[in-house]
């Protein structure tokens, strides 16, 4: 399964790529997809529900 | 700035083709079956009305009657249809900014392994103790079951992150304990299991729910470490 890491840990590989120059982007964007994943799938403004009602159905978001 | 912009262009090309892709295949499978369950809610409400239905009915009592809802037929499509691409983007940042702590997707077919993992952990566990449901469907309290589906998504989440990239024996103990934890917890289940959706039905809505998502799931990765390739040299 190369398709994976097969860097061992420690190695340096890993935390020499994580710097913080590419630590806070990163953070930035997961950040970003949390808010609008959040905001879709388990908004209470009845207005959001509705529109992504079928949406929610279909990807088996706990709806109602 | 020019990573994080890299990481954005990449997660909004993936993620809207992969939610136009999905919006194709849901429309053709799953929301017709939430149409049909509809009717049978409609008709579930008029006879509610004439019985006590006690404790569960408030968990799977709609209020699209109140509030503005979009119309049935294009209006909902499209609707449904921007729902998909905003959260394909939203969870094609997910995927990108995970994958990029670890080192980045290298190519598609990479992709197509942190799609599956994607799957595993947005669908197949939370699935596993909260069904895809349709309209009119019995379930329990929405607070219980989104805490119990967040927790469910963490923890399915860390354990394929120790899985894959830790080497000791502890560590691969504790990512099966956090696999199996939420199931021995339990999902909220609803009081009764009653419903006037034909179980056909819902067996049908499962599998096309399922099938659906894998299908998003298996795209967007693929073409996070497609379009990886070309946006993202930081690594």
């Amino acid at each position: 399964m190369n398709t994976f890491s097969t860097k061992p840990e420690g190695d340096g590989i890993h935390t020499a790529a994580l710097t913080a120059s590419r630590v806070v982007p990163i953070f930035m964007a997961a950040l970003l997809g949390i808010f609008i994943v959040g905001g879709v799938g388990f908004s209470r403004i009845e207005a959001v529900h509705n529109a992504a009602h079928d949406y929610r159905h279909s990807m088996s978001f706990p709806c109602h | 700035m020019d990573y994080f912009r890299n990481i954005v262009i990449v997660a909004a090309i993936a993620g809207a083709l992969a939610g136009l892709a999905m919006t194709v295949a849901q429309q053709l499978t799953t929301v017709p079956m939430i149409v049909k369950a509809e009717v049978y809610e409609e008709q579930g409400d008029a006879t509610a009305t004439a019985h006590e239905h006690g404790a569960e009915t408030a968990a799977h009592d709609h209020d699209h009657g109140e509030g503005w809802a979009p119309a049935d037929g294009a209006e909902r499509t499209f609707f449904t249809f921007a729902a998909n691409m905003v959260t394909g983007v939203g969870f094609a940042l997910l995927l990108v900014a995970v994958s990029e702590l670890f080192g980045g997707i290298a190519n598609w077919r990479q992709g197509v392994f942190w799609g599956l993992a994607g799957f595993v952990v947005f669908t197949l566990a939370p699935g596993l103790g909260l069904p895809p449901e349709l309209p009119a469907m019995p379930a329990a309290e929405l607070g219980a079951r989104q805490a119990w589906w967040l927790g469910t998504v963490l923890a399915t989440a860390i354990a394929l992150g120790l899985l894959f990239y830790s080497r000791s024996l502890v560590a691969v103990l504790a990512a099966i304990a956090l696999l199996v934890a939420p199931h021995v917890i339990g999902a909220p289940q609803p009081v009764s299991y009653e419903s006037p959706i034909p179980e056909g039905l819902h067996h049908s809505f499962v599998v096309a729910v399922v099938m659906t998502a894998l299908l998003f799931w298996v795209l967007l990765g693929g073409l996070a470490g497609f379009f990886r390739e070309r946006f993202i040299h930081a690594a």
